[in-house]
């Protein structure tokens, strides 16, 4: 197991945001979670990462304990999430957005920095040369130089990807990548996730657009008021009562959608 | 033509104009205030490290000015310290202090933040307004001198002075140069960007901030210990909180975050303020509204308006001109 | 015994003025979110207001204040419109610069219209009274009922009117107003010029104890931050009750510990809290 989730809670006064969830993701697998708005998704993968410590539970990743490691020190271990809604440097490049994700990775100081030291410079040229990378991987190479201000939405995205990628990761946390993107360019997002996984990567999504989900996942896992109601392959998923339930007591589109399927 | 005007030769033309300054001011007056540019940029680049990289707002960095002239000041003349010992101890002190009020005041956040440092600023104020024992209070402390002299270097006249300034300026200049072109430089902006995206990619936030925050100290009180020097004379007020919001209009005006904001935004509003005498006292009365249209309308300054048109022109001249493909890394480090 | 009294009666009167303001900049917090250091130049112009309108113009004490609480909250208003307004969306660093850069420039036009000079602010009720034993000034007595009574009509209009609900809402939780559904430039507006009102009412109230002078509100301001702090920032009570415990601290420690220091208590005392409690004292709002 890469990743394992124990009886995970958090209350944010008194509400139940995620309510008693365990989850195994197994290395290499594509993993979704699914739910309503405001179900706990984010807040879920805002556990994992170490941005809010949980009410209760246990997180282990590789056999290391992080449910109460700071962001930074998980980051390390090597998860790396993106955000529901991006947020990128805008004045800066694609490229200068994307080289600081190998930091955690260097070492130099301020005394490196001051003296352009030999590690200073060879950290350098190693980001560089990661951010390229990961750039290459997300195909965006060509932009490389161009301010974030004049990509498109889609096109942040993979930013937000690379920038990911750059860290050096075992498992991605994606929050909604597909939302805010239309149709044809899904497309291109889901591909990149199969890649993401294809290279040996293991890959958590939360994601509303259904059919994206059900060709990608190799396992589905629903949340509904904060709740784990149903764990499983996207077949088991589709045909379960109880999502269809959930479904439908909320979003209108969402539960056509998984009842069209 | 766009070779002869490359940025290489236009800091080595900025650089002779200020080595040559002493020999081409009609009077002493104006290299007096020359040097007083030097030091005011001095703790101007102080704030940017901080305020202009990482993104927080201290209130409490003019109390680190105060800081270094005191200390300086006093060690000098109560306890009789070579100057250059006081000088270096003025720099440790401020490392220390910056380093235990950064530990504890960056647990606090933004706003927070702001009105923490600002009641540390007003401490330090209070507590030199008031220890008259220790700092002469109200009356400041007179008789500081003078920066001694290294070998055979002396610094008694004016133009020496300047020249030291100069140097101290430079150096500044240089290391927050190297700073800010370097991985921990692009540390400092990830976090100002985004907080949260910093941690995302395991960059310890905290620990960033405190060491630009000690940095910003650093400068703070080495701009204070050379203005104790150049003046020999201080008085609380160089501890109060107008002069903080001084340095920072400088800042802002120049440009938030920019390597040549600082200078040029200290540069351009002392001399306005010199050449407008008549209103020294209600310069805030220009400054103000200047200072408002800037945040409004050019939240990076002066240089960043210069160099956003810049970007815009160089643009238009990619997406009209043939050569569209290129992909050369422009400047990396 | 008297001098308990003394100090009490003074703490309140103080702990009045502090209140004042600091309710004004505590609401408006809900609405910039980011601290209003111009809220002190508001307090110090309303001074001036009223002690030019009652010299020049001869005015009485009560409708020179009234005077002074209009005009401050149209400044107020006005900076909102043209300054804060515009910088919603700015980072809460250039939304502090933006508050800076009102402050130094209402300074310096307060230097240039009424001179740097120490004024005097004559009130009716100059004389001093016999109470309990002791004797205190009339004027102190008006502060702290005045204050009450403001107070009160403040109560009243938030919470029986639609739009003061809605304020209430908006200093609490910005979204909170959506709720209500009330015009939010409204609220942002009529919040500004509470604050005007009460920074007017406030600096009257205080100047025919203290003096008028350019730097006058430069300390209450920064006391009002650290009340606003101490109290929870975004909550009405928090900085009534918390600006009279600072009124009456420092009068205490002025008396009995050392006058010299008192001005420093309250941001020791801030320094203290948010070093213990770096999210204050009651972090009520989630980010
Ligand atoms: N920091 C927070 N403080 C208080 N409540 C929060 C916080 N973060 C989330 N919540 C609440 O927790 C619940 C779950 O929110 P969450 O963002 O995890 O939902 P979600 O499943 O990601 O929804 P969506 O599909 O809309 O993104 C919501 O009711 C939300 O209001
Ligand atoms: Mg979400």
């Amino acid at each position: 197991m890469a990743l394992k989730v124990e009886n995970l809670s958090k209350t944010f006064g008194g509400l139940q945001a995620v309510n008693q969830v365990d989850l195994e993701v197994k290395k290499g697998d594509i993993h979704a979670v699914i739910g309503p708005n405001g179900a706990g998704k984010s807040t879920f993968f805002n556990l994992i990462s170490g941005f809010h410590p949980p009410t209760s539970g246990k997180i282990t990743f590789n056999d290391h304990d992080i449910t109460k490691m700071p962001p930074n020190k998980i980051a390390k271990l090597g998860i790396a999430r993106t955000f529901q809604t991006t947020n990128l440097f805008e004045d800066a490049t694609v490229l200068d957005n994307v080289i600081i994700g190998n930091r955690l990775r260097t070492k130099s100081g301020l005394w490196d920095a001051i003296f352009r030291t030999k590690r200073e410079k060879r950290e350098e040229k190693e980001s560089l040369e990661k951010a390229y990378e990961a750039l290459d991987f997300v195909e965006l190479t060509e932009l490389a130089n161009e301010p974030i201000a004049n990509i498109s939405q889609e096109q942040k995205k993979r930013v937000a990807f690379a920038l990911a990628l750059a860290t050096d990761p075992e498992l991605v946390l994606l929050d909604e990548p597909a939302a805010g993107v239309n149709p044809d360019e899904t497309e291109g997002i889901s591909a990149l996730i199969q890649k993401m996984a294809d290279s040996g990567l293991t890959v958590c999504l939360i994601e509303h657009k259904m059919s994206m989900i059900m060709s990608l996942a190799d396992r589905i896992m629903v949340l509904n008021q904060g709740k784990r109601i149903a764990e499983g392959t996207p077949d088991e998923i589709k045909n379960n009562p109880v999502v269809i339930e959930a479904y439908l007591g909320s979003d209108e589109d969402e539960s056509a959608e998984v009842t069209n399927l | 033509m766009a070779k002869l005007l490359s940025k290489r030769n236009g800091l080595i033309f900025v650089l002779v104009v200020a080595l040559i300054m002493p020999f081409i001011v009609p009077n002493d007056y104006i290299l007096h205030v020359l040097a007083l540019v030097c030091i005011w940029s001095i703790s101007v680049y102080g704030i940017n490290i901080f305020t202009g990289y990482t993104g927080n707002l201290s209130l409490a960095h003019i109390g680190f000015f105060a800081i270094g002239a005191y200390t300086l000041g006093l060690l000098t003349v109560k306890a009789g310290w070579n100057f250059w010992l006081a000088f270096l101890a003025a720099g440790v002190l401020s490392i220390i202090l910056g380093f235990l009020v950064g530990l504890i005041s960056l647990r606090t956040n933004g706003h927070f933040f702001a009105i923490y440092t600002m009641c540390v600023g007003y401490i330090i104020y209070l507590i030199i307004d008031k220890w008259d024992s220790l700092t002469g209070g109200v009356r400041g402390l007179i008789g500081i001198p003078g920066p001694a002299s290294i070998g055979p270097i002396t610094f008694e006249s004016l133009t020496s002075q300047y020249y030291l300034l100069l140097f101290f300026l430079i150096l500044t200049i240089f290391i927050t140069k190297r700073i800010v072109h370097s991985l921990l430089g692009r540390t400092f902006i990830a976090i100002r960007n985004s907080e949260e995206l910093a941690q995302t990619i395991g960059i310890s936030t905290k620990k960033n901030q405190l060491l630009a925050f000690v940095i910003s100290c650093f400068f703070a009180a080495i701009a204070g210990a050379l203005y104790a020097s150049f003046v020999r004379f201080i008085g609380p007020e160089i501890g109060g909180i107008f002069l903080g919001f001084e340095m920072l209009i400088y800042l802002v005006i120049g440009g938030l975050g920019t390597l040549s904001g600082p200078i040029i935004g200290t540069l351009l509003i002392v001399f306005l303020t010199q050449s407008l005498q008549f209103m020294q006292e209600y310069k805030m009365l220009l400054f103000g509204p200047i200072l408002l249209i800037i945040v409004i309308f050019y939240p990076n300054g002066i240089v960043g308006a210069i160099e956003g048109i810049k970007r815009k022109t160089r643009q238009k001249r990619k997406k009209s001109g043939p050569n569209k493909g290129y992909s050369g890394i422009e400047e990396v480090s | 015994m008297d001098l308990f009294f003394q100090q009490l009666l003074n703490g309140l009167s103080n702990g009045s003025v502090y209140s004042l303001v600091a309710l004004g900049l505590t609401m408006v917090f809900g609405i910039l979110h980011v601290p209003n250091f111009a809220q002190g130049a508001f307090y110090m112009i309303g001074a001036y207001v009223t002690l030019t309108v009652m010299t020049l113009f001869g005015i009485p004490y009560w409708i020179a204040m009234f005077i002074s609480m209009l005009a401050i909250a149209f400044l107020a208003v006005l900076s909102e419109r043209i300054i804060f307004h515009p910088l919603r969306k700015a980072e809460a660093l250039h939304q502090m610069m933006g508050a800076i850069g009102i402050l130094l420039f209402l300074v310096a036009f307060a230097q240039v219209i009424w001179g740097p000079n120490y004024q005097q602010m004559s009130s009716p009720y100059g004389n001093a009274i016999g109470l309990f034993g002791i004797t205190v000034t009339q004027q102190r007595l008006i502060v702290i009922v005045a204050t009450v009574i403001i107070m009160l009509i403040l109560h009243l209009f938030l919470t029986r009117t639609m739009i003061g609900a809605a304020i209430v809402a908006m200093a609490q939780n910005r979204e909170g107003a959506y709720l209500v559904g009330i015009n939010a430039n409204m609220v942002a507006m009529l919040t500004f010029a509470i604050s005007g009102i009460l920074a007017a009412a406030a600096a009257t109230l205080a100047s025919p104890i203290n003096l008028v002078f350019p730097g006058m509100g430069d300390l209450v301001i920064m006391k009002a931050f650290v009340i606003i702090i101490i109290g929870g920032m975004g909550s009405i009570p928090g900085a009534i009750i918390a600006g009279y415990i600072l009124g009456i601290v420092e009068s205490f420690g002025a008396t009995y510990i050392s006058g010299d220091y008192k001005d420093i208590i309250a941001f020791v005392l801030l320094v203290i809290i948010l070093s213990v409690k770096p999210t204050g004292l009651f972090p009520g709002r989630v980010n």
